[in-house]
C-alpha cells in the first residue's frame, strides 16, 4: 500500500484498540491512576498547540485507549472542549451555548460543576483538524448499534483511507448485518485492494467498483489508467488497465445520466419558482387585462408576512412556513382588493394609465415596508425539514427546499384549477372573463367578481412569496427581480390560459438551466430573453391562445 | 452722558456678539462624510458613517484639533454614482471641508476622484479594492490585493494544499479586476490553466443551484479544490444557503470570500457556513487591548451593544487617526501640507502592528485569514508576520508590473519604469 498515508506505529494503535474493546474496565484499575495522568497531561498539550501539533496530540490521545477518548473527541469536534483559564484544568462543556456552562469532567465524565462562559477557553479547531477528527471518531463509531450512524462512520472513513482505517473495516465486514453498510464497506475494500500485489485481487476489486457511481471510486480507478510522467503506465497490468477503463467508462456513463437527470431537475424547481410567481399575474393580467406592476410588490409583502410570522412565533419556526402561507394569501389578497377597489377599477379599459398606477402603488408598497421593516434585508429561517438534501446515490442528491417547491407549486396549480373549473367564483370568473357584458346580463354581479379575481390572483402572489423568502433575500427590492419573470412567462405561455403558464414557465426554466452550465447565468438568460421575443414575433399571442372570439376581443 | 455710556455698552456688547460669532466660527475644522445612508450600499456604508461620527466626538471630548472643534458634514449619495461626484464637489467648493472621509464602492471612488483632484480635496477611502490606481488626493486605507486576495490563496496553496481554484465572482470592476490578478498570479506559481474555473453572476443572484453543483463537479477531480469568492452584497446568503444544502461541507471544498465579514453574518444562521474563510486585515475576535476598546466606544456610541465592528470600520478608524497625526504635525489643515506630513505617519492597528502611510498612498497592514464560527464570528487560523506594505499597482498584471506610485521623490501615481513617463491618473 505503498501510496496510503500510514505510520508504522498505526498496527499498535490498532492492538492497544482491539485491547481496550476486549480486556475489561475492571482489570485495568490499577493503571488507571498512571493512564489517567498521563492521558491528561497529553490532553493539555492542546491548549498551547497549533493546529498541525493538534493533530499530532489526538493521534496520541486516540492510541492511549483511554475509556472516556471518544466523548473527548466528539466534544473537541463539536467544539465543546474548554479550558479553565484561572487552573488551566480541561472540560467538556455539555453545550457551548448559554451562559454559565455545565461542565464535564474529561476523566469520569461526570457532572463538575458549572462556570461563566467568560472564565472558559475554547480549545479551537480548523477545517484540517476538524477532517483528522472526523475519521478518528469514525473509528469509534463503527461499533455503534444504529445502522445509519455505522454508514456515516464508514463514510466517513472512504474519505481518508490507511492502513489501519483498512483493518478496521475488515474486521467489520465479517460481523456487519446491515446491507447497506456491507456494501458501503465492500467498496472500502475494494479502493483498497486496487493497490494490492496481486492481479486477480485488482481485477476482482475493480469488478466489485465497476457498480458505484461515486466520484472518489473514479478517480481512485481512473489513477490506474493514467501514465505517468516518463510514459510508462502506473498499472503494469494490461488486463487490469482494459477491466480498469472498461469500469471507468460505466461509472462515467452513469455520472452522465444522473447529473442530466439533476439538470432537469434544477429546470423543473427554477421552472416551478416561474409557474408560481406568474400564476397570480395569469390571473390578473391574462383573466382581467389588468397589467399589475406591483404584483413583485405583492410577492414581496407575502416574504415579508412569512418574516412576521416566523418573529410572531420563534419557538415554532418548523411550522411557522406552513401558518405563513395562509397569512401571506390574506394579507396580499386584501391589498389586492384594495387596490382594485380605490385605484384599478376606475382605470378599466385604459391599459396605459392602469400601468402607471400600479407603478406607483408598487413605488408606495416598497417604502411602506423600508419604513416599517428598514431598508435592510431580513433573515427568513429556513425550518430543518426544508434544509440539506435527499441523497438518492453517490451521484445524485435533490436538495429539499426546490423539491418541496416543486411539489408546491403542483399543490397551489392544481387548486386554482379546481376553483377555477369547480366552484361557484370560479365560473363567474370565467363568465365575466369570457364575455362581461353577457355575465351582467345572466345577473352576476360583475364588480365584485372583478375585486374576488384580483384578490385571488394577489393573495397568489403573496404564497409565491412565501416560496421566495427560502430561496432568496427578502428585502424591499425582491418584487422587482422577479416581476420581468413573471411577465414573460405570462406572454410567452399566452395570456389567459394558465396550462400555458405551466407549460411556459417550465419550458423556460429547463431552457435556462441547460444553458447555463454552457452559457454562464448571465448569458443564458439573454439567450431564453432573445428567443422569447422571436417566438412572440411567430406566435404573438403565446403558446396557449385563447381561442374563439373571446380572444379576438381583448 | 449716561445715555451715551449706555449706546457705547451696547455696541460693544453687540460688536463682542458679532467677533464671538466670527470666533467660533473660525474655531471648527470642518469634516466631510461621504457615505450612502440610502439604497443599496446603506447596509453598509451606514456603519462607517457612524464610525466617522464617533471619531469625531471622541476627538472633540480630547478638545479638538489644533484648538478648534470638529464638525461633520454629512451627505447622502444614496447610492447613486453620478450623485457621489456632485456631493463630493459640494463637500469641497461649498462646504469648503478640510477632509473627508468616505465611499465603499470602487465605482463610487471613481466618479469622485476627478473631483478631487480638480479642487485638490483629500479623500480617506476606507475599504479593501482591486489596487491600479494611485492619486494625490487620496489615502488608500483598505487592503490593496497584496494585502487580502494574495495572502489568502498562497495560505489555501501552502498550508491546505489547494491544487483547483473556482474564482467565483460578482460582474463587476472589483471581482474582474481581483480574479485577473489572481488568475495570472496561480499561473505563475505553476497551476495548470485547466485547473482554474472563472465565473460571474450579476448583483443580487439567487438561483444558485446549477452554480454550486458545478463547483462541487470541479472539485471532485480528485484534488483539494477551494473557492475564491468575490461575491459581493446580498447574493452571498443564497449561495451559502446553497452551498449548506448540497452539502458542501468547509473540510472539502472551502471558500475564502473577501467581502463577507461580521457585519455581513451577523444577517444569517452561520452554522452551516462553519469553516469557511474570509480574508481581512481585521477581526472582531482578535483580542488586544485597544480592539476592546474600540468594541466598547462603538457599543457605546451606537447604543446597541450586539452591534458588530469590522475591518472597513478600522479602516476608517486608522484613517482618522493618520490624519489627525498629520494635521498635527503640519499645524495646518491645509491639503498640501497635511498631505506633505502624511506620508510616513504612523498610527498603531486596532489588532497590533502599526499602520505607515506609504509614498504610494497605500498602508502598511497585518493580514488575517479566519475560520467562520457558529457564532458569526472568525476563527483567526493565520496571520502575515508583520504589516505588508500596500502595492498600487499589481506585480502579477503585465500591464501594471512596470507601473510605480510615488507621491514623494517621483511626485507621480502612474510611473512606467521602463518607458520613465508618467502618465497621470486614469479615471475611467
Amino acid at each position: 500500500m505503498k501510496h496510503l498515508p500510514s505510520g508504522g506505529h498505526k498496527p499498535l494503535f490498532m492492538l492497544l484498540l482491539a485491547l481496550w474493546v476486549a480486556v475489561p474496565v475492571r482489570a485495568q484499575s490499577s493503571s488507571q491512576s498512571a493512564s489517567d495522568s498521563s492521558f491528561l497531561s497529553t490532553l493539555g498539550e492542546l491548549r498551547e498547540a497549533s493546529y498541525s501539533d493538534k493533530a499530532g496530540i489526538v493521534e496520541r490521545l486516540s492510541q492511549s485507549g483511554h475509556p472516556s477518548i471518544r466523548a473527548v473527541l466528539v466534544a473537541f469536534l463539536e467544539d465543546r472542549l474548554y479550558f479553565r483559564n484561572d487552573d488551566q484544568k480541561i472540560f467538556i462543556v455539555k453545550s457551548a451555548e448559554g451562559d454559565p456552562l455545565t461542565l464535564i469532567d474529561p476523566l469520569s465524565l461526570k457532572d463538575a460543576g458549572s462556570a461563566p462562559a467568560d472564565s472558559l477557553t475554547k480549545i479551537g479547531t480548523n477545517n484540517g483538524l476538524r477532517r483528522t477528527l472526523r475519521t478518528t471518531v469514525a473509528h469509534f463509531a463503527l461499533a455503534s448499534p444504529d445502522a445509519a450512524v455505522r454508514l456515516a462512520a464508514v463514510q466517513d472513513m472512504l474519505r481518508s483511507l490507511d492502513d489501519a482505517t483498512v483493518a478496521l473495516l475488515r474486521d467489520r465486514m465479517g460481523v456487519e448485518t446491515n446491507s447497506r453498510v456491507k456494501k458501503e464497506i465492500a467498496t472500502g475494500l475494494a479502493l483498497a485492494a486496487l493497490d494490492d500485489s496481486d492481479t486477480n485481487a485488482r481485477l476482482n476489486a475493480i469488478a466489485t467498483l465497476k457498480s458505484s457511481v461515486s466520484q472518489d471510486v473514479r478517480n481512485k480507478l481512473a489513477v490506474l489508467i493514467e501514465k505517468s510522467p516518463d510514459g510508462s503506465f502506473t498499472e503494469h497490468d494490461e488486463t487490469v488497465r482494459r477491466a480498469a477503463t472498461n469500469a471507468v467508462e460505466t461509472i462515467d456513463r452513469w455520472r452522465t445520466f444522473y447529473s442530466d437527470i439533476e439538470t432537469l431537475f434544477f429546470g423543473l424547481s427554477l421552472g416551478s419558482v416561474l409557474v408560481l410567481i406568474a400564476i397570480g399575474l395569469a390571473i390578473t393580467f391574462g383573466v382581467m387585462g389588468v397589467i399589475n406592476m406591483a404584483h413583485g410588490e405583492l410577492m414581496m409583502l407575502g416574504a415579508y408576512t412569512t418574516f412576521a410570522v416566523q418573529s410572531a412565533m420563534p419557538g415554532h419556526i418548523g411550522i411557522s412556513i406552513l401558518v405563513a402561507i395562509p397569512a401571506a394569501f390574506i394579507v396580499s389578497g386584501l391589498t389586492g382588493v384594495l387596490m382594485e377597489r380605490t385605484i384599478i377599477r376606475f382605470l378599466y379599459g385604459r391599459p396605459l394609465e392602469t400601468l402607471l398606477a400600479t407603478f406607483g402603488v408598487s413605488l408606495v408598497l416598497q417604502q411602506t415596508v423600508r419604513s416599517i421593516f428598514s431598508a435592510l434585508n431580513r433573515s427568513v429561517v429556513t425550518p430543518e425539514w426544508m434544509s440539506g438534501s435527499l441523497r438518492l446515490n453517490d451521484a445524485l442528491a435533490i436538495t429539499y427546499n426546490r423539491l418541496y417547491i416543486v411539489i408546491f407549486t403542483i399543490i397551489v396549480f392544481s387548486l386554482i384549477l379546481m376553483v377555477l373549473k369547480r366552484t361557484r367564483i370560479g365560473l363567474d370568473i370565467r363568465a365575466v372573463s369570457q364575455n362581461r357584458a353577457m355575465a351582467k346580463a345572466m345577473g352576476i354581479r360583475t364588480e365584485w367578481v372583478d375585486a374576488a379575481t384580483f384578490g385571488l390572483g394577489s393573495g397568489i402572489a403573496g404564497v409565491a412569496g412565501v416560496a421566495l423568502s427560502q430561496l432568496t433575500n427578502v428585502g424591499p427590492n425582491l418584487g422587482q427581480s422577479y416581476i420581468i419573470d413573471s411577465f414573460m412567462v405570462v406572454v410567452f405561455g399566452g395570456v389567459g390560459n394558465l396550462w400555458g403558464s405551466l407549460i411556459g414557465g417550465l419550458s423556460m426554466g429547463v431552457v435556462n438551466e441547460l444553458l447555463e452550465p454552457f452559457a454562464g447565468a448571465v448569458l443564458a438568460k439573454i439567450f431564453v430573453l432573445v428567443a422569447l421575443i422571436l417566438f412572440i414575433q411567430i406566435r404573438p399571442r403565446g403558446l396557449f391562445p385563447q381561442a374563439g372570439r373571446a380572444g379576438e376581443d381583448k | 452722558m449716561k445715555r451715551n455710556e449706555f449706546l457705547m455698552t451696547a455696541w460693544l456688547l453687540i460688536a463682542g456678539i458679532g467677533f464671538s460669532n466670527v470666533a467660533t466660527a473660525q474655531a471648527t475644522i470642518k469634516v466631510g462624510v461621504l457615505h450612502s445612508l440610502s439604497g443599496t450600499m446603506a447596509i453598509s456604508e451606514t456603519t462607517l458613517k457612524d464610525t466617522v461620527l464617533m471619531m469625531i466626538d471622541a476627538q472633540n471630548k480630547k478638545g479638538g484639533l489644533l484648538g478648534k472643534k470638529l464638525e461633520p458634514v454629512v451627505v447622502d449619495p444614496a447610492s447613486d454614482w453620478p450623485l457621489f461626484a456632485e456631493k463630493a464637489a459640494q463637500l469641497l467648493e461649498k462646504d469648503k471641508v478640510a477632509v473627508t472621509f468616505g465611499c465603499w464602492t470602487s465605482v463610487s471612488r471613481k466618479s469622485v476622484l476627478p473631483v478631487f483632484e480638480k479642487d485638490n480635496g483629500l479623500l480617506f477611502y476606507p475599504v479593501q479594492y482591486e489596487g491600479e490606481e494611485s492619486s494625490k488626493n487620496v489615502i488608500y486605507t483598505g487592503a490593496a490585493p497584496n494585502q487580502q486576495a494574495i495572502p489568502a490563496v498562497d495560505y489555501l496553496m501552502k498550508e491546505v494544499g489547494v491544487k483547483r481554484w473556482v474564482l467565483e465572482g460578482t460582474d463587476y470592476v472589483y471581482p474582474r479586476t481581483t480574479n485577473k490578478i489572481l488568475e495570472a498570479y496561480l499561473l505563475a506559481k505553476g497551476v495548470a490553466a485547466a485547473d482554474i474555473s472563472i465565473n460571474y453572476t450579476p448583483f443580487g443572484f439567487s438561483n444558485w443551484q446549477s452554480r454550486v453543483a458545478a463547483i462541487k463537479k470541479f472539485g471532485s477531480a480528485g484534488k483539494k479544490t477551494a473557492v475564491v469568492s468575490t461575491i459581493n452584497g446580498d447574493a452571498n446568503v443564497p449561495f451559502y444557503k446553497e452551498l449548506g444544502n448540497q452539502k458542501i461541507s468547509a473540510e472539502d471544498i472551502p471558500v475564502v470570500a473577501f467581502s463577507v465579514g461580521e457585519e455581513e453574518l451577523s444577517g444569517l444562521d452561520a452554522k452551516p457556513l462553519v469553516g469557511h474563510l474570509a480574508a481581512w486585515n481585521y477581526f472582531e475576535s482578535i483580542k488586544t487591548p485597544a480592539n476592546t476598546a474600540f468594541i466598547n466606544q462603538w457599543h457605546t456610541f451606537i447604543k446597541n451593544p450586539k452591534r458588530t465592528t469590522n475591518d472597513p470600520m478600522e479602516a476608517t478608524y486608522i484613517g482618522f487617526n493618520l490624519w489627525v497625526k498629520a494635521v498635527q504635525k503640519a499645524q495646518s489643515t491645509e491639503v498640501e501640507k497635511v498631505l506633505a506630513a502624511l506620508v510616513g505617519t504612523e498610527t498603531p492597528n486596532l489588532t497590533g502592528g502599526i499602520a505607515k502611510v506609504l509614498p504610494n498612498h497605500h498602508i502598511t497592514k497585518p493580514v488575517y485569514i479566519g475560520e467562520v464560527k457558529a457564532d458569526g464570528q472568525f476563527n483567526v487560523v493565520w496571520k502575515s508576520a508583520g504589516t505588508v506594505p500596500g502595492d498600487a499597482w499589481s506585480d502579477f498584471l503585465p500591464g501594471s508590473k512596470d507601473i510605480d506610485a510615488d507621491w514623494v521623490t517621483l511626485k507621480c501615481g502612474n510611473y512606467n519604469r521602463v518607458t520613465k513617463k508618467c502618465s497621470g491618473q486614469n479615471y475611467k
